[in-house]
């Protein structure tokens, strides 16, 4: 039985600059009229009602009612099931509102498929949005992508063929975070080292002069201070770390409501932190972000922590500073590529822990991002405002 | 003080796996001439009567009838960490000596710690670090999940000083918190971190996805969980200890873990330390254990030194001891 979170509504939740606050609001009503191939219009109406159970929970449940059978607008979708398809249940909730096309079907008949297709879910950055699939597809009107980041997808050209894009900004920011605050902790106190020690044969006793590095009251400097490094500030600050932040514009709300210190240049930041922490989105301006440079300004006591892409980092630059001690260690939700080639250096240093980029891997994140999509699916395709719009820079 | 020598103080060993830390040396011999127990062994008839004090770092040496009949100057026993479970405390009284722990210090590590194993263990990180560097990982599945700490509900058996500060620190992930103590706490205290208090350790049980023991080790508490409360615990839910290992009726919550009566456990105690590399809890896939680091930071262990040694300096002077234990 899954239960998920709902986002909350009446919480002051910081805005990135320029966002529009409808992005907030999830409690929609949307009446859609429907596609130019249906006699008649079906109506539907959604609502995302946020209400608390008895156990304290909150949770989100999307009530549809379909006033009349028609066909469903066509969503393509990689594959179902497996391991890289939409997880099954996912898929179960995406045909309540779709007539799911899976690529295998849409190639074996594309002539009957391709003018079906209004939208593409894409899920774990398949399928590949190509120029080919574009033109194939006369009536797409909006790629949803499952998840924030866009990096994977060549926005420009997708724009061209007058197709909209919208990612998943919401049900990310939570898990993402928490996977920020799990690899803080776990790097600090050497926790994959301990629980091997733990369990190793070899091992007769513990001993007392193994030791790891405080959190509490440690700096965090997080670069990149937007939905989801706003939830790691939160959560650092409960663990009284003195947090500072990098980011292109200063965010004075939000600093005050966490006690985070704007560092307009981010070697104030890097010279610093105990912890530095890459929130950032992957764009042109931030591929390679962090570098030699940057990782000689660091600590020599301190750890990086990426949950962001592995573009961000320069990796050669960062397997030579972690062999060389410039920084003390690394945690690494993201590298690049994903996975690593199995003899890259960065697999076997001790000063690393690597996790398969799970950032929003929980049960409840993968539903919520799936609504989400939906939510934007269903918006483009019906003439809403659409709550998570990316467009080309 | 000049002309006048330095106190004697017992400790089990310099350095190695069990001693006193080699960079805390130069602070202690500043205040303490230190015996060796090798030293002390050697050279007993001399030293026994000069040794006042006992610097016990991580439980050692240990301390029992025998020793503390040949120590007759023996005046405190000072204990590194806040637990003392293993110290009698009633023989020490009976030879007059008196005994400090450091209690506040390692809170904040602790509960650190506590949080690193909850959500370790929800997000699978350990699991997830073995596929990521593992030779055998051609690609990342997608079906492969976790489950999520913010806004679940959070389980504190034992609310004290440890306890509230992973409540402190659970409140920054939106989690729901119930606790569990002998005695409720004060409102404001509660509404700080927004914890509601649970008389009936079952309704606790009953209603955490995490549950996480942070009481002291007392006749009272040994195996508070046992085969009941862990049924009473949801099938989705997480125990998390970073109190004692004998908590926990450790046959129990291996059969537990092996029923899927609940989810997982993140361990940083059991009983013993280590255990026996035969145990099924070494096994288990659902159970990450640490080598009980709950306080094993740098920084924390250097004052827990300075600490001790002003309860040493404190109880040799006959002033008010910093951090006294009373039986």
């Amino acid at each position: 039985m899954f239960m998920s979170k709902a986002f909350s509504l009446l919480k002051p939740i910081p805005l990135m600059s320029g966002q529009s606050n409808l992005a907030y609001k999830f409690i929609h009503q949307l009446v859609a009229s429907h596609g130019h191939r249906c006699h008649r219009s079906l109506i539907y109406k959604q609502r995302y009602r946020t209400y608390p159970c008895s156990a304290g929970r909150r949770t989100i449940s999307a009530e549809t009612k379909v006033m009349a059978k028609e066909e469903l607008p066509g969503v393509l979708i990689l594959d179902i099931g497996g391991t890289q398809g939409v997880l099954e249940n996912l898929a179960t909730l995406l045909r309540k509102h779709f007539h799911l096309i899976t690529m295998k079907e849409f190639l074996e008949n594309k002539e009957e498929m391709s003018k079906k297709i209004q939208s593409v879910f894409v899920f774990e950055c398949r399928p590949t949005i190509d120029r080919e699939l574009l033109e194939s597809l006369p009536n797409l009107k909006v790629i949803g992508n499952s998840g924030v980041g866009v990096d994977h997808l060549d926005l420009k050209m997708i724009s061209s063929f007058g197709v909209k894009v919208t990612n998943t900004p919401h049900a990310v920011a939570d898990p993402t975070a928490d996977i920020g605050m799990a690899l803080m902790l776990a790097s600090a106190r050497r926790l994959v080292e301990g629980c091997q020690i733990a369990v190793s044969p070899d091992t007769k006793h513990f001993a007392v002069d193994w030791l790891g590095v405080e959190v509490t009251r440690a700096t965090l400097g997080i670069i990149g201070m937007g939905s989801i490094g706003y939830k790691v500030a939160q959560r650092a600050r409960a663990f009284n770390m003195r947090i500072l932040y990098h980011n292109r514009n200063r965010r004075k709300e939000e600093e005050e409501a966490v006690g985070a210190h704007y560092c307009e240049k981010m070697e104030d930041l890097l010279q610093q932190s105990d912890f530095v922490m890459l929130v950032v989105n992957l764009t042109p301006e931030t591929r390679k972000l962090i570098g030699k440079k940057e990782l000689g300004l660091m600590k020599p006591t301190a750890t990086l922590i990426n949950i962001s892409r592995g573009a961000v980092i320069d990796q050669d630059a960062l397997v030579e500073a972690l062999q060389n001690k410039v920084i003390r260690a690394a945690a690494l939700d993201v590298t690049y590529p994903e996975p690593l080639p199995r003899d890259h250096p960065l697999l076997k240093l001790n000063n690393v822990i690597i996790t398969p980029h799970i950032g929003t891997a929980t049960v409840q994140a993968i539903h919520m991002m799936a609504e989400e999509a939906i939510a934007n699916i269903l918006a483009v395709l019906n003439g809403q405002p659409i709550p998570s719009e990316v467009f080309p820079k | 003080m000049e002309g006048q020598e330095l106190p004697y103080v017992l400790i089990n060993c310099i350095g190695g796996v069990h001693g006193v830390y080699e960079d805390h040396v130069g602070f202690l011999q500043k205040h303490f001439h230190l015996v060796t127990m090798k030293e002390y062994l050697e050279n007993k008839t001399f030293l026994s009567k000069k040794i006042r004090a006992i610097y016990m770092w991580y439980h050692k040496p240990v301390v029992n009838k025998e020793l503390l009949q040949s120590l007759p100057n023996l005046r405190i026993v000072a204990s590194s960490g806040v637990g003392i479970d293993h110290l009698d405390l009633n023989l020490l009284s009976s030879f007059g000596v008196k005994v400090s722990n450091t209690p506040f210090i390692v809170s904040t590590d602790t509960a650190d710690l506590g949080m690193a194993l909850m959500l370790a263990s929800s997000r699978r990180l350990v699991e997830g670090h073995e596929m990521a560097v593992s030779p055998d990982t051609e690609y990342f599945p997608a079906d492969w999940l976790g489950a999520e700490v913010s806004g679940a509900t959070l389980g504190i058996v034992g609310m004290g000083t440890i306890g509230y500060k992973v409540a402190e620190r659970a409140k920054g992930f939106e989690m729901k918190i119930l606790y569990h103590n002998r005695s409720q706490r004060k409102k404001e205290e509660e509404s700080a971190v927004g914890a509601v208090y649970c008389k009936k350790i079952d309704d606790l049980l009953q209603q955490s996805d995490f549950v996480l023991l942070t009481v002291n080790l007392t006749p009272q508490t040994h195996k508070l969980i046992g085969k009941r409360e862990l049924e009473l615990m949801k099938p989705t839910a997480t125990l998390i200890n970073i109190s004692r290992g004998l908590v926990v009726d450790q046959d129990a919550l291996v059969e537990a873990l092996q029923n899927k009566v609940i989810k997982a456990a993140a361990l940083d105690v059991t009983y013993p330390e280590p255990l026996p590399r035969d145990h099924p809890l070494l096994k288990l896939k659902n159970v990450i254990i640490t080598p009980h680091i709950g306080s094993a930071t740098k920084k924390t262990r250097r004052i827990m030194m300075e600490e001790m040694t002003e309860s040493i300096q404190a109880g040799l002077a006959g002033l008010p001891i910093p951090h006294e234990v009373l039986p």
